[in-house]
């Protein structure tokens, strides 16, 4: 409902205005960048406006390695997420008993502490285990923490489902892999779509776990980092952040599109 | 006459919990059988051991004299209508009825048939393409129905199915749902809180409290003849008196008293009736067709009385002014405790 | 076949906790073993203590790493360095926020909101690596700020608060006002949403009633608005506290050469290959958090989630 006694005074509504151009104006400015034509500094305003960075970005194979590399590991890791968080999320929806509140707290804990923490426990283990670093050992550590993603998105709408519609089905004839297949799966579908999206986005951007888990590979991010501590080629990087911007925007924009007209839309986001 | 449904000796509790503790029922075929209680006294747990959602830690559920307490609800030959109606929100109201004909692989032609015949029972035709979303309560309801009526059931379990509507929606509901269960001529198991739905509509009822049946009996003997205090109580406005009080009328076990066998006397005069006491009143309350009187006397509990708006000789009663109330023995009932 | 698969289901409605245990197996043994196994170990290494001789670590138990955290002033000022940071990112971001989150929750229609809303969730979910790299440009001495500055002829301004310690830094791009900027920056839409749902939960009629029983305005606000957002707020800041805790990557590229927790953790694990004292440092964040939150949750922060 709209609160209308009072409306918002000037104060408000120019702290939140603020609020969002400080949220949205370096996006904005790396866009902005991506068209400069100055290579060694970056000078602002941009002295002048060009095309060609896309252009070499375009021809610049070990970027599109390092793209490659990352959009592998974000599908599978996501893939193994989405398995691993819907069973979690069916198991411990409803049912209370004792420890449920430690098993939870293990799924939200790889997200909750530092990722340096995380990344070094997993690098460590590997060594001690003698495992070799290779796409496998990234793609465990992201399957780790993206589990939490969809395991909120499922459980938001698991809760939100009535319980009696499994009731219904059973009561209606259908047996449990039925009822599994009739009524939780299209009803659970869009929730996780809507979780494996994030993952996604999640794993694709992450960079301090793969700093950890990736011996001499490159991925994406780790290319970005590289370039953040030393830059070398400014103009290329630009052009990069712009493409990361709008690969990750497209599967946030679905994911809060699929969630519009149910309420746990505030939730799969978080 | 066969019996639809026994429950024999049924417990359940949740952990510390006893939701249900020894549970005895027999329910006839055909018959109308409400589980009447407040929230809380067991009487859905009692309606999902029945339907299968849930087991029991004691005791077993026949269906038509065969043991199904192992059996898992898609094998009982019942059907559940859901307080909130557990419509499948992603199915149109055609596939949400058909639901249990395709899982029952029926062939698409005798499906459809079946599927238009029930839309016309319950007055849906033409909503058939519609999501449950799009809908108003009244007609999720029916679609609830139909879904568990198209198998043709030899049960049906009604959970609180009319809570949701409005008063008007559901007397109106009511009248259709005894339509229903004389046409289709199939045993009803009515849970409610709402005790003028169970005395209106039922053959008999089980009243429920803190997991025990109190009792189980037709609406009038329940009405007339309630053997406990808590069934005095719960059904319709009542007086009890303790056993502590019911010893000055030289009664040995408490007793209740309705309001519309008691009269009011503004003194003393000579009336024939048993018993009298002195009493004050401290509120009227309007209710229509007639006044709700409230007395206080003596004794532990305030007395109920009711005075027909109606009538000519009408008295206006004073708050605060003593009056004589009577009542004879013959009308009291003797509870158990 | 069919009779096969409905045994199973019959089995499965017999056997509930079968079917429980079958879905949660696999995501905690996951956890359980790969997750927990590592980080335990890792941690439990705060318990050793690298030999400085021969560079190996002494698997003897002992506290003297712990102890090295705080009897060196070096590591003691780290520690005190960075939650003097965390703390300064989750005010500043509570100050930046709250005004998005209550116009948001109060002064929106449906549409607006949903507006808002994506506005604050792109954000918080694309890049964090663009993000920090987008302050570069910003911070830089030929970017958009010192251009600012320079046009209003307030360059020697920028200068003074450059050089005031603990705030400034040789550069915009390397300073702790930077840090902040950027810290505060990207943690920003973590401390929105829950003040937000915080706020959207104080129903219109309390405003109402409080101006209704004579308060102005900004009496209501303090006296009513605020104290409700208050468990937002504290959900909010155990992630700004927590992630800036955390954090190597921001000191790294803005920072100065003063380090923080996760640069120490960092390097130490790493050219240092300490890896004792990097589990020391990692215990604190840790050890930290499980204090910060049990603050918080007398707040009712675990509500506002």
């Amino acid at each position: 409902m709209r609160y209308n006694i009072n409306k918002a005074s000037w104060n408000l509504k120019i702290g939140a205005i603020v609020g969002l151009l400080f949220l949205h104006i370096p996006l904005l400015l790396i866009i902005l960048y991506a068209f400069t034509t100055e290579d060694k500094s970056y000078q602002f305003p941009p002295p002048g406006y060009t095309l060609k960075w896309f252009k070499i970005v375009l021809g610049r194979e070990d970027i599109w390695q390092a793209v490659g590399l990352s959009l592998r590991i974000a599908i599978i890791s996501t893939l193994m997420a989405i398995i691993l968080g819907t069973l979690a999320a069916a198991a411990l929806f409803k049912k209370n008993f004792f420890g449920k509140e430690s098993i939870t707290l293990l799924i939200i804990l790889p997200i909750a502490l530092p990722g340096i923490i995380t990344g070094i426990s997993l690098r460590s283990a590997y060594s001690v285990a003698g495992i070799p670093f290779s796409t496998l050992t990234i793609i465990i550590g992201h399957a780790t923490f993206c589990m939490v993603v969809v395991y909120n998105n499922v459980v938001a709408r698991l809760r939100r489902t009535s319980p009696n519609l499994v009731q219904a089905s059973m009561d209606l004839g259908a047996n449990s892999f039925q009822t599994f297949y009739f009524v939780i799966l299209p009803n659970l579908g869009s929730a996780i779509l809507a979780g494996g999206m994030l993952a996604f986005a999640l794993s694709f951007d992450e960079v301090i776990v793969t700093t950890f888990t990736a011996g001499q590979q490159t991925t994406l991010p780790i290319w970005m980092l590289n370039e953040l501590i030393r830059p070398r080629q400014r103009p290329i990087t630009n052009v990069v952040a712009v493409f990361i911007i709008c690969i990750t925007f497209i599967p946030i924009l679905y994911a809060s599109y699929m969630t519009r007209n149910t309420s746990d839309a505030q939730d799969s986001l978080k | 006459m066969t019996n639809a449904i026994e429950l024999l000796g049924i417990s359940k509790s949740y952990g510390s919990v006893q939701a249900l503790n020894n549970i005895h029922l027999t329910i006839n075929d055909g018959e109308f059988f409400s589980l009447l209680g407040p929230s809380g006294s067991g009487k859905t747990t009692c309606l999902k051991i029945i339907a299968g959602f849930e087991g029991s830690q004691e005791g077993h559920v026949k269906l038509f004299n065969e043991d199904v307490t192992l059996v898992p609800p898609y094998k009982r030959d019942l059907n559940t209508v859901f307080q909130d109606y557990a419509l499948f929100p992603h199915m149109s109201v055609r596939s949400n009825i058909g639901y249990s004909l395709r899982i029952k692989k029926v062939n698409l032609e005798e499906q459809n048939k079946r599927i238009d015949e029930i839309l016309e029972t319950v007055k849906l035709i033409g909503y058939d393409l519609r999501k449950p979303s799009e809908l108003s309560g009244g007609q999720r309801q029916r679609v609830a129905l139909a879904r568990s009526l198209i198998n043709k059931p030899k049960v049906l379990l009604l959970d609180e199915p009319l809570g949701a509507l409005d008063l008007k929606l559901r007397e109106q509901m009511q009248i259709e749902l005894k339509n229903l269960q004389r046409k289709f001529n199939i045993t009803f198991i009515y849970v409610t809180h709402d005790q003028q739905e169970a005395l209106s509509m039922s053959d008999r009822i089980a009243v429920f409290n803190n997991g025990r049946v109190e009792q189980i009996d037709t609406p009038h003997n329940i009405y007339n003849k309630p053997k406990t205090s808590f069934v005095a109580d719960f059904i319709g406005i009542t007086t009890i008196f303790p056993k502590e009080d019911a010893s000055q009328f030289n009664i040995t076990k408490s007793f209740s008293i309705r309001p519309e066998f008691i009269s009011i006397q503004s003194s003393s005069s000579s009336s024939s009736k048993d018993f009298k006491i002195k009493a004050k009143v401290t509120d009227i309350q309007y209710q229509g067709s007639f006044n709700k009187i409230i007395f206080e006397s003596s004794f532990r509990n305030s007395l109920s009385v009711f005075q027909n708006t109606n009538n000519n000789e009408n008295i206006s009663y004073k708050i605060d002014q003593e009056y004589i109330l009577e009542f004879d023995k013959k009308d009291i009932t003797l509870l158990d405790d | 076949m069919i009779n096969f698969i409905v045994n199973i289901s019959d089995y499965f409605y017999r056997n509930k906790n079968f079917l429980f245990l079958l879905f949660l197996l696999p995501p905690l043994s996951w956890l359980g073993i790969i997750y927990l196994g590592s980080l335990l170990t890792f941690l439990s290494h705060s318990f050793f203590s690298l030999d400085g001789f021969t560079g190996k670590i002494n698997y003897t138990f002992t506290l003297n790493t712990i102890f090295e955290l705080f009897n060196s002033r070096a590591n003691f000022d780290i520690l005190i360095r960075t939650v003097g940071l965390a703390l300064t990112v989750t005010f500043g971001s509570a100050l930046i926020g709250f005004p998005i989150a209550y116009y948001m929750a109060k002064f929106t229609s449906p549409k607006v909101k949903i507006f808002f809303y994506i506005a604050i969730m792109l954000p918080l979910w694309s890049s964090y690596l663009v993000r920090v790299y987008s302050w570069k440009l910003i911070l830089a001495k030929e970017g958009i700020i010192n251009w600012f500055f320079g046009k209003l002829h307030l360059t020697w301004l920028l200068d003074k608060i450059l050089s005031i310690p603990y705030i400034g830094g040789p550069s915009l791009s390397i300073s702790y006002i930077g840090m902040f900027l950027v810290f505060t920056y990207i943690w920003l839409p973590f401390m929105i949403l829950p003040i937000h749902a915080s706020l959207e939960r104080v129903p219109n009629s309390l405003i109402n009633a409080s101006l209704d029983l004579g308060a102005s305005k900004r009496q209501t606000f303090y006296k009513v608005i605020l104290p409700l957002a208050l468990p937002g707020i504290a959900a909010g800041s155990i992630f700004t506290f927590s992630l800036t805790l955390g954090d190597y990557i921001i000191p790294y590229i803005i920072g100065t050469s003063k380090f923080f927790i996760g640069q120490a953790v960092y390097t130490h694990q790493g050219t240092a290959g300490n890896i004792p004292l990097a589990a020391a440092f990692s215990l604190v964040p840790i050890i930290v958090m499980i204090f910060y939150i049990k603050t918080a949750k007398k707040l009712g922060a675990f509500d506002a989630l």
